[in-house]
Parts: C-alpha cells; sequence; structure tokens
C-alpha cells in the first residue's frame, strides 16, 4: 500500500489548518474539512439472504433497509443509498483491505463493490445555526420533525450534488461532496455561513 | 430644512424622539423613525412626487401601501441606487436620498407636461396606431419613446450588497399579518403546527395598525403585538417582517421576498443580506393579505390631494400626519365615515361626505352626523379644482340610474379629498395559484372562489370586511389548515372584536361629467388610462379585457393596476353593455410587488455562480501558468504557455516534445464507469456497435455508442477488470448522460439484467504519458512490470505500482504516440504526477493541454465526439465501418439501415490540406465546390476541425463533405466572411503515421 502521507485532500490548496484561528470563538456555525475516508460503493439484493449475511460477517455493519437512513457500528457506517446499493464509510486506509474481503466474500453472487473513497470529500457543518446555512442551497425539508440524526440522502447543495447526513442533534451535518466539486462547496458554505459568523475547525 | 408642519403633536407610531435627515429631489426634509418615505413628505406638506406615464401630470401620494400608483420614487444614487419603488413602502433612514421617477427637469416643472395639453392626439392604442408603420421605422422611434417615457433607471455597476436565498418548509405558511392572518397563525401555531407568518410591513397587525379599532377589548395594535410576541415564544412558528409573499406556484411553494436591511440604509451591518428570497413550500396556505380600498372615478380624480380615505386615515392614526387641512369625502359605503370621524379628531376640518348612495345610514354615518360633519347623500364629487394641488371639488346629486347628474353642483374648498369606492380584496396570490375567482354584485368585485391547491383565504382578501368576520374567519383558517396538515384542534380561543354591521355600497363605473366627457377620469394612475379611453377600446371592437390591457395599457405599470384593474374592467364591462363577470379579469402573476433582480440571483453571481470542477492536479496547473478551457464545469489546460510564448508557440512545442520525446497530460476528467455483474458483457454488446465477447481480462477496446436513431453520441475505450467487471470511460462532457442511459435501459427494458454500474470518474486521476521516451520514463517508476510490446501490448492494461502507489496503466493512445494512461487512487494523484514530472526531465518531460491533444488527434486522424459528430453523424459517414458489427443487435442498430442513413450523398469525413501550407481554415466553414462571386452557393459540407501542425510544418483540417470520400483530390474552397476564400484539396482522413506503427511501443 502506499505512503499515506503522500495523499493530497481535495481543499488543500484552501490551507484550512492555518485557518483555525479565525472566526469567532462563540460562533454558531462551525466547518471542517475530513479528507480522508475510506469509502466503498456497495450494490446487491437485500432480500438474497447470502449477500445480507456475507457482507455482515465481513463488514461488520448490518445494511439499513429503511430509506435515507444510515447505521453506525464500531466506527463504521452504512448509508442508505437505493434499494440495492449502500455506501460503506470506514476509515482512510481500510478500505481496499475490506473491497477485496468484500469480493471474496461475494464471488459468484449478483453484486458490485467500487471503492469510492478518493472520488469524495466529507466537510462537517456544526452548530446553532448550521442548519439555517444547509437550508440555504437545500430544499429538503431539515426541520427535527422531518430529519434527524440516524438520517441521510442524496440531494443538491446550491449547484452541486452531495450526500447529506446528520451525525447528532446539536445539530452536526456531514456532506459528502464529489471531489472535482469540493471547492466550490466549501467556499460556498463560508460565505453562506458568513451572516452568523463561521468558525473553521482542525480535527 | 422645512418643519414638520403636517405633523400631530402626539400618536402615531412614531418615533419623536428618533428625527431623521433625508433629501427629496434635492430638498432635505425631516421625519421620525416609524415613518414612510410617503408619510414623512406628507408631514413636510409635500404630496406631489411624480408625473405620470404619459401625459407627465402632477401626480401626488394616493395610498399607504403596496398600491401606491403615483409615488414612484428612484431610492438613492449610484450601484446602490433602486428604481420604481413605491415611496408608501419605503421605510425612512437617516440620510435617506431619493427623487421622482418620469419627470424632467423635475417634479414641479415637466417638459413632457405638454402632452397633457396634447392629449386629445394620444388615444387609447396611440402606440399602436402611430408607430407601427412604415414597420421598419419602430426602432428609430423607440428609442425616443423609451427615453420620454422609462420611469426609474437601472444602476449600471456591480451590485455591492449581498442577497440570500433560502428554503423552509412549513406546515402552514399564512400570507399577511393583519388581524385574520394574526388569528390564523395563533390557531395554527398553538395546535402546534410548523407555522410561517409574513408580512410585508415592519409591524404585525395590518390595517390595525392604522385604523384605531380594538380586539379583545385592547386597542389593536397592542393586541397585534402580543399575538407576534407569543408566536416568537412558540418554537416552531417563524415571524417574516417586512417579508411579502410574491408568488404562488404549483404544489404549494411560494417565493417570499424579504428586506432584511433596506430599512437601515448605508448603516446596515455588511455581514447582513440586503433582501433574502424565501423558498416556501408549505402543506397548507392561509392567504390573508387583505384588501385594497377601490377610488371613484370622476372627473380629475388625478390631482394632488386625491388620496383613498383609508390611507388617509393611516397617516393620521399610524403616522401622525394630517394629510391635508380640508377635507372632503367622497365615497359609496361605510368604511371612509370611520376615516373622516379619525381626520375630525387629528383636527383636519371636514366639509363635507359626499355620498353615492341615496340614503346612507349605518353607525359610521350617524357617528360623523353625531360630529357635525354635513352628509350629503346621493350626490358625489363631479370635478376637482386646482393645478399642482388640489384647491376644491364640485358636488352634485346623482340620477337614479347613476349616469348623469341630477341638479346643480356646489363647490366646496379643500386641499384633501378622500375617495372609497369600496374595497377590493387582494386576490393576487389566490389568482397565482389558480384558484378562480367570483363576482361578487353586492360587493362590486371578484372574491375567491374555488380553490385548486390547498389553501384558504380569510378576512378581507375573502371579501370579509368587519373586523370581528376577519379575526373569527382568520382563527377557522389557521385551525383547519393545522388539523389538516396533521395537528390537533386546540388552537385556543377566537379573538374577538365589536360587530359593526356594514351597510350596503352603490357602485357606479363612472361618475358622470357636466360635459359628459370621460376623457379626464383616471382609471390607471400611473398609465394615464381614463374611461374615455377604456370605451374607445370598446367601441373599436376590444371584447377581451386582456386586449384591452395591452391596448391601453391598463394595469401595466409597476403598480400592476392594483387600484386600477377592477374599476377598469368595470367601465369596460358597461362599455360593452355586459355583465362584470362576464367580462372577466386579467391574469395576476407574480411578483405580487416588483422584486430586484439581485435577489433573484442571490450568491449565484462570480465565483459561485457555476461550480468550476477541478482535477487533482488543477493547483499544479495554475502554479505553472496553464491557460484553462471550460470543458462542461471542468477547467482542462488548455496549454502551458512559458514566459513570452503564444499560445499558438506553446501548443506547437507541446506538439512536439510529444511526437519527439515525451508529453504527459491531465486526463483525470474522461468519464469511468465501473461496470460489475455476469451480465455486464451482454451491456456492453447492446450500447457498443461493436462485438465484446472476445476481449480478455487486461485487454482495452474501442467502442462507439449511438443513440436510438443511429447518430454517434459517444466513444470510448473499455478494458476488462475481471471475469464480470469492466470499466468503461466516457467522453468528458457525457460522463453523467453515459450513466444515465446505461441506468435507462438497464432500469426500463433490462431490468432482469444482472449488473450494476458505478461512477467512479472522480476516484483516480488521470495522467497520460506518451511519446517515444514515455516507456523508458515508466520503466524509472514501476517496479516488476515488464514494459516490452509483447508482453504489455497496445489496447492492454496491467495493474503495478507507480511510484508506489497502486495504479491501472492502460496501454491506449489518442495521440498516436505509445501511450500510457496511468489511473491512481486521486489523493494520490498530485505524488504520483510528480514523482512522474522528476523521474521525466531528463527525458523533457513536457505537460500538454487540451490544445495539443486535439491537434495530435487530429494528425491521426481520431475522431472527437462533439467536433467530428453533431448528433446527425453515423459510423458510416465518418468511415468506421470497422467498429460496427454485422451480426449483432446493438442500440441504434435499426437506424443504420433507414434510406436516410443509407443513401448516397451523405457528408462524409475526409481530410483537407489547404494550397497555402500555413492557411489554416476556419472551424465550422463552409465547404463549396465552386466559388461564387458572392453567395449565396452551393454548400458541400463544413470543416470539423482544423489546425496548425507543427511536426507536419503545415495546416491539417478534417471535414464532411457529401460524398467526400469519392472526391479524393478534388480542390474545394473555404469562403471567408472578409469575401476571399481558402483553397483545399481533398485528401483521406488520416495525416501522420498511417500505419498506425509508433502507437503500439
Amino acid at each position: 500500500m502506499a505512503e499515506r502521507y503522500k495523499q493530497q485532500g481535495a481543499l488543500a490548496h484552501l490551507h484550512l489548518a492555518a485557518r483555525t484561528a479565525e472566526g469567532p470563538e462563540d460562533a454558531s456555525v462551525r466547518l471542517i474539512e475530513r479528507p480522508f475516508q475510506g469509502q466503498i460503493n456497495l450494490r446487491g439484493e437485500i432480500g438474497d439472504e447470502a449477500f445480507r449475511s456475507a457482507v455482515e460477517s465481513v463488514a461488520g455493519l448490518s445494511l439499513p433497509e429503511t430509506p435515507n437512513s444510515f447505521l453506525e457500528q464500531a466506527g463504521r457506517r452504512a448509508l442508505w443509498l437505493g434499494p440495492n446499493e449502500w455506501l460503506i464509510v470506514l476509515a482512510d486506509g481500510e478500505e481496499t483491505a475490506l473491497a477485496e474481503a468484500l469480493r471474496a466474500a461475494l464471488a459468484g453472487q449478483h453484486a458490485s463493490i467500487a471503492e469510492v473513497g478518493h472520488s469524495r470529500t466529507v466537510i462537517g457543518l456544526a452548530g446553532a445555526r448550521a442548519r439555517e446555512v444547509l437550508r440555504k442551497g437545500c430544499s429538503l425539508d431539515l426541520h427535527p420533525r422531518a430529519f434527524g440524526p440516524g438520517q441521510c440522502a442524496q440531494t443538491l447543495l446550491a449547484r452541486a450534488d452531495m450526500i447529506l447526513l446528520q451525525a447528532d442533534d446539536r445539530p452536526t451535518y456531514e456532506i459528502n461532496a464529489r471531489r472535482s466539486f469540493a471547492d466550490y462547496v466549501w467556499r460556498w458554505l463560508e460565505d453562506a455561513a458568513r451572516e452568523y459568523g463561521c468558525a473553521l475547525v482542525a480535527e | 430644512m422645512t418643519r414638520q408642519q403636517f405633523r400631530l403633536a402626539e400618536g402615531g407610531r412614531i418615533d419623536r424622539d428618533r428625527p431623521l435627515s433625508f433629501r427629496f429631489n434635492g430638498r432635505a426634509y425631516q421625519g421620525y423613525a416609524g415613518d414612510t418615505l410617503a408619510s414623512a413628505l406628507l408631514a413636510n406638506g409635500v404630496h406631489l412626487v411624480g408625473r405620470s406615464f404619459k401625459y407627465h401630470r402632477p401626480r401626488g401620494i394616493f395610498s399607504a401601501g403596496a398600491e401606491e400608483p403615483n409615488a414612484i420614487i428612484q431610492l438613492e444614487t449610484g450601484t446602490r441606487s433602486q428604481p420604481d419603488l413605491r415611496a408608501t413602502q419605503v421605510e425612512l433612514y437617516e440620510g435617506l436620498r431619493a427623487k421622482s421617477v418620469n419627470c424632467w427637469p423635475s417634479v414641479r416643472f415637466d417638459l413632457a407636461a405638454i402632452n397633457s395639453r396634447l392629449a386629445p392626439l394620444f388615444p387609447a392604442g396611440f402606440y399602436y396606431k402611430t408607430f407601427m408603420w412604415p414597420g421598419r421605422a419602430w426602432h428609430l422611434y423607440e428609442a425616443v419613446i423609451r427615453r420620454m417615457a422609462g420611469l426609474g433607471v437601472a444602476p449600471t455597476g456591480p451590485d455591492p450588497d449581498r442577497y440570500e436565498k433560502t428554503h423552509i418548509h412549513a406546515d402552514v405558511l399564512v400570507a399577511g399579518g393583519g388581524p385574520a392572518g394574526l388569528a390564523a397563525a395563533l390557531a395554527a401555531a398553538r395546535a402546534g403546527a410548523r407555522v410561517i407568518l409574513a408580512d410585508e410591513q415592519s409591524a404585525f397587525g395590518g390595517q390595525l395598525l392604522g385604523n384605531g379599532e380594538s380586539v379583545d377589548g385592547k386597542p389593536g395594535a397592542e393586541w397585534a403585538a402580543a399575538a407576534a410576541a407569543e408566536l416568537v415564544d412558540l418554537p416552531d412558528a417563524t415571524l417574516l417582517p417586512r417579508t411579502t409573499v410574491i408568488g404562488y406556484f404549483d404544489d404549494n411553494y411560494l417565493t417570499l421576498c424579504e428586506r432584511v436591511t433596506d430599512h437601515l440604509g448605508p448603516a446596515a451591518p455588511p455581514e447582513l443580506p440586503r433582501q433574502r428570497l424565501w423558498k416556501v413550500r408549505a402543506r397548507h396556505v392561509v392567504l390573508a393579505t387583505g384588501a385594497h380600498e377601490r377610488p371613484l372615478v370622476f372627473q380629475g380624480n388625478d390631482r394632488p390631494g386625491v388620496m383613498l380615505a383609508s390611507a388617509a386615515q393611516s397617516y393620521v392614526n399610524r403616522y401622525a400626519v394630517r394629510p391635508g387641512r380640508r377635507a372632503v369625502l367622497c365615497a359609496n359605503n361605510d368604511s371612509a365615515y370611520r376615516a373622516a370621524l379619525d381626520l375630525q379628531e387629528a383636527g383636519v376640518e371636514i366639509a363635507a361626505i359626499a355620498d353615492l348612495r341615496p340614503a346612507p345610514d349605518g353607525a359610521g354615518v350617524e357617528a360623523a352626523r353625531a360630529q357635525g360633519i354635513e352628509v350629503l347623500p346621493g350626490q358625489a364629487v363631479v370635478a376637482t379644482q386646482g393645478g399642482r394641488h388640489l384647491t376644491g371639488v364640485e358636488i352634485a346629486p346623482l340620477s337614479e340610474d347613476g349616469n348623469a347628474l341630477a341638479g346643480p353642483s356646489s363647490t366646496e374648498k379643500c386641499d384633501l379629498l378622500c375617495v372609497s369606492g369600496a374595497w377590493n380584496p387582494a386576490v393576487h396570490l389566490f389568482s397565482q395559484s389558480r384558484g378562480k375567482l367570483r363576482y361578487d354584485e353586492g360587493l362590486a368585485c371578484f372574491v375567491p372562489g374555488r380553490s385548486v391547491q390547498a389553501e384558504r383565504s380569510a378576512g378581507a382578501c375573502n371579501g370579509r370586511f368587519a373586523l370581528a368576520d376577519c379575526l373569527a374567519e382568520g382563527h377557522a383558517a389557521g385551525t383547519a389548515a393545522a388539523a389538516a396538515a396533521g395537528h390537533g384542534d386546540d388552537s385556543g380561543p377566537v379573538p374577538k372584536a365589536e360587530a359593526e354591521p356594514v351597510g350596503a355600497i352603490r357602485a357606479v363605473p363612472c361618475v358622470p361629467s357636466r360635459s359628459g366627457r370621460a376623457n379626464k377620469h383616471f382609471l390607471d394612475l400611473q398609465n394615464d388610462v381614463t374611461a374615455a379611453d377604456v370605451a374607445l377600446a370598446a367601441r373599436e371592437g376590444y371584447r377581451s379585457v386582456e386586449h384591452t390591457k395591452r391596448y391601453t395599457t391598463l394595469g401595466m405599470g409597476t403598480d400592476q393596476g392594483k387600484t386600477s384593474n377592477v374599476t377598469g374592467l368595470s367601465v369596460l364591462a358597461a362599455a360593452l353593455g355586459r355583465p362584470v363577470p362576464e367580462v372577466g379579469t386579467t391574469t395576476f402573476r407574480p411578483p405580487y410587488t416588483p422584486v430586484t433582480f439581485g435577489t433573484i440571483a442571490g450568491r449565484d453571481v462570480g465565483d459561485l455562480a457555476d461550480p468550476a470542477r477541478m482535477t487533482p492536479m488543477h493547483h499544479w496547473h495554475v502554479q505553472v501558468g496553464a491557460v484553462f478551457e471550460d470543458v462542461g464545469q471542468w477547467k482542462r489546460p488548455y496549454c502551458y504557455p512559458r514566459q513570452g510564448e503564444s499560445k499558438r508557440e506553446a501548443v506547437d512545442r507541446e506538439c512536439l516534445a510529444v511526437r519527439n520525446a515525451v508529453g504527459i497530460l491531465d486526463a483525470s476528467t474522461l468519464g469511468k464507469i465501473d461496470i460489475q455483474g455476469p451480465d455486464a458483457r451482454k451491456l456492453l454488446n447492446m450500447v457498443y456497435t461493436n462485438a465484446w465477447n472476445k476481449l480478455e481480462v487486461g485487454r482495452c477496446r474501442y467502442g462507439l455508442m449511438l443513440g436510438e436513431d443511429g447518430m454517434i453520441f459517444d466513444d470510448g475505450v473499455t478494458s476488462r477488470l475481471a471475469e464480470d467487471r469492466y470499466l468503461m470511460t466516457t467522453t468528458t462532457g457525457n460522463a453523467a448522460r453515459v450513466l444515465e442511459w446505461l441506468e435507462e435501459w438497464l432500469q426500463t427494458e433490462w431490468p432482469d439484467w444482472r449488473v450494476y454500474c458505478t461512477s467512479v470518474t472522480e476516484q483516480f486521476a488521470t495522467m497520460t504519458i506518451c511519446g517515444p521516451k514515455a516507456r523508458d520514463l515508466l520503466a524509472e517508476l514501476v517496479d516488476g512490470l515488464d514494459l516490452d510490446p509483447a508482453a504489455f501490448p497496445f489496447m492492454s492494461w496491467r495493474a503495478a505500482a507507480v511510484a508506489g502507489v497502486p495504479a491501472r496503466i492502460f496501454k491506449i493512445s489518442f495521440t498516436g504516440e505509445n501511450s500510457y494512461e496511468i489511473n491512481v487512487p486521486a489523493n494520490y494523484g498530485m505524488a504520483v504526477w510528480s514523482a512522474i514530472m522528476n523521474a521525466g526531465e531528463k527525458y523533457g518531460i513536457t505537460p500538454f493541454g487540451t490544445e495539443a491533444m486535439h491537434v495530435l488527434r487530429a494528425e491521426k486522424g481520431f475522431i472527437m465526439v462533439g467536433q467530428e459528430t453533431d448528433g446527425t453523424i453515423t459510423p458510416h459517414d465518418l468511415g468506421m465501418d470497422w467498429a460496427v458489427s454485422k451480426t449483432k443487435d446493438f442500440l441504434g442498430k435499426r437506424s443504420l439501415a433507414r434510406a436516410d442513413t443509407t443513401r448516397a450523398g451523405r457528408k462524409q469525413l475526409v481530410g483537407l490540406l489547404t494550397e497555402a501550407a500555413d492557411a489554416v481554415l476556419p472551424e465550422g466553414g463552409q465547404i463549396v465546390s465552386e466559388l461564387a462571386r458572392k453567395p449565396p452557393m452551393d454548400m458541400i459540407g463544413h470543416v470539423t476541425s482544423s489546425y496548425y501542425s507543427a511536426a507536419l510544418g503545415r495546416s491539417i483540417a478534417l471535414a464532411l463533405i457529401k460524398g467526400g470520400r469519392d472526391r479524393g483530390g478534388e480542390t474545394v474552397h473555404v469562403p471567408l466572411l472578409d469575401g476571399s476564400s481558402i483553397a483545399a484539396t481533398v485528401t483521406e482522413p488520416r495525416f501522420y503515421d498511417s500505419e498506425g506503427e509508433r502507437l503500439r511501443g
């Protein structure tokens, strides 16, 4: 495996780590980039017991069947993307090993395993006014009655597509954006948060 | 600075401790916090605020709200300037500067007022009748007419302010925060619904802020403030003051415009947006948009000093301003009497109330009589006197049918004439929602009829004008809306007000004049449309209200006829001798009041106007000074000019480097689709024209994709990664479209096929190294991979670590040179690129851009989708029969057998070599076989690609020419715009290494 320090995230050019001192301390919006995450796009028939049990035993994860929800186990997440499609999110570096293990376990079955962690970056958005920032560019109903922790959605943020998930009710959101759109998405978010006061956070 | 001589000593919702200075038409004035520009002007005795559109007649402040037709102003100057605002809605701030529109050189002395004297020359449809011939001269007239007629002026510089847009969802959206809206919002929110309450004013309460009525035993404004406070405390109620609901669209989607900092002027905090567009999706909507008082139509009804009665009442009660010293009222209903009493209490002398009704009674009438106000039953104002301001009115009795005067007139001196022709419900939003209007004979206005969307109207906008009714109906609507959204009906008590019986009205469309003419009976005050104009249109044959509107310009101004539509169509109906509902009403279109473009654009401007998609190596390209081109949303390096180098020189250098040494291209933008499943090969066989059965693992194949029409829509190389797994590449611009195409067929036609497609375009950074030194260079970066062509042949791929990073290396070529397309996980892209650049230095590695790539592939005659194809080109047209299977089925196959796709004489791909070696043909240039002196000439084709080839030392071009493959050696011509032409010889579409030796490495 390659030396991981050689990786360069989609937002490296913005030098965000150097800017964490900016922004008010009591900022009601906090932004962070989480650039390196393993992600696997998994397709298969959930009704097929062999598929389900192979994934559960190899990945250590249950696949959610409720649309637009995710399950979290031992630091790994499985996001429902469609009736036969999930996104497995795990630690950087574990992606290839898990993909190979899944391929072996699902050999001969009708399934698809594609590593996609490098094609996306994750931006964390949290704080009392995070929802107000998000709703400027997202037409989904994000009110706690309609969208809460444990839910995810594939939708648009302004002019870029994203997989959105809500991690907790502070609220903390994660915006999983395509790599090539990351610069746009980040600058859009920072600009949208300006009226509330925005702080950049280091991991 | 003038003192506020019309300001009352006490009362009103203004803050006398916060005086504000402002300038209007260059003069300094003072008002108070809480004023609108209109109320502050009236406090200073300024009524004359504008000139009408056509005749430039003097016009005064007419209303106190959104319906204002006259007080149209230009606010501020420079880039922050805003045209065509209503002074009645502009909140005063310190330092405000405004001026009248549509007058020159000044509002008091307007040269174009001569138009008023010439009015007989400007009948209805004047523009149509006068400027329509000779037809081609309109462009001459237009400039002059627009200069004369324009209202405000749009700023030309970039807008310095921020504007926001936001989405929000609600169980119940309440449009309008008057008594009905507040009652509805309270009821719905108390029941637990998520409620949004929007009102265009700075405070909630609507008419309660200006008419002094009481709710639940409290003064109305106080009750409204308490209701708003209760809503603020409820967790799921959103209150939006200064927010106009401007549009009502399908599926209960509404747009609202919030003026966030307009009322602060230059003192607005810079981080806040100036305005915010709310995009609301509401399960239910309660419309509580109130009503606009209807003017009366009589001779000279446009003179400054003529004002709606309710507006005068608002100015007195809300703004503590006397709009005149001595007033006459003219009304056909009860509501004006309360206004008269309030004016009288504020010290305005009431000369008389002319009531069109023969026997007015009711509580208001009695109260006015009890205060000694003279009521003149069966009489109306029939003419006004004065120049730039009203000095008096003529009052006369009306005949029983209202069509003639029934006696001599008397004159009353006055400087204020308050008119009330009863009320028009503000049905704009209801109508936008596609609800059907119904004409109410008794109220002489349109009211909401059948609803189409999940919406209900409450209060004055529903034709219920009594306060007690507004409150009850609002409460009921809010309760019902909350219940329909799944909440209970625990909506609290109904707010109560004293029920006062409302007397009938007497509708007289047009009060007769002594002369019998109606050419100074203004319907549309902004556009100068008179009752005579509408009657003329009717005589000229106009029957449809929509046609009449456009012919006369009735209701076409910035106010969109809020005060004129109903009066206008009553006059039209009378002229046509048909009932009003049969004549109908014009369409109500969004926005309800004008919206600035900035609000519509929001933050989608500048850098954020559109995403710029970037590859993992993008910032390296920026640092070395690449010139970029847009390919869809992608930024791709076009070329990398060195110091002092032109783009053409850079491209030549890059091309030669690839031909003679080694070049490197960032190809990350190519679409990549991971196709997995036992039926993957079946899918490839159907979407590509060639056969895929024999492609082994580790090998790659080029394929053409056709639409159902048989026309090429994409091409690319697909590689077999494993037994049931393929990696398809697409052109940069078609990546999403190809994936959709595959999904469409899999989901709709072949749902039983066991195959999944996943986009992995951005998972990989792709860098192509090519040229005679490419193999030596790669050898330095990989371990244990045999690069010998026998072991790693052309059109195959291998997995290997490149610079220590796991990679797939595809030996495929678009340049005609030995070429390796290296795919690494995207986050390693920059590291690998740097390693290649370092190792390649001694080989003279040269980064090259899209233009060099285009030249190199054109030298080889490789097609580019979108360049050699345009949606009308088949594989046969391009001479690519070799890529089309004759034995298997594929999408588009049958279309290739159509008569048109098989006929002789179709355009075919050829090469062109110009007679002058360095003449580069223009791409898109039309090709003729015989030159004529001037067009038209018989065009036989067009140039699709054309470049200067540094490797060949001459220009080359590809072209599509009718029957081109049979024209080898013929001379053709490309005529240019300047009258010259370039001659060229038709050749094979291949200029370099036609045997293809170099690309095999």
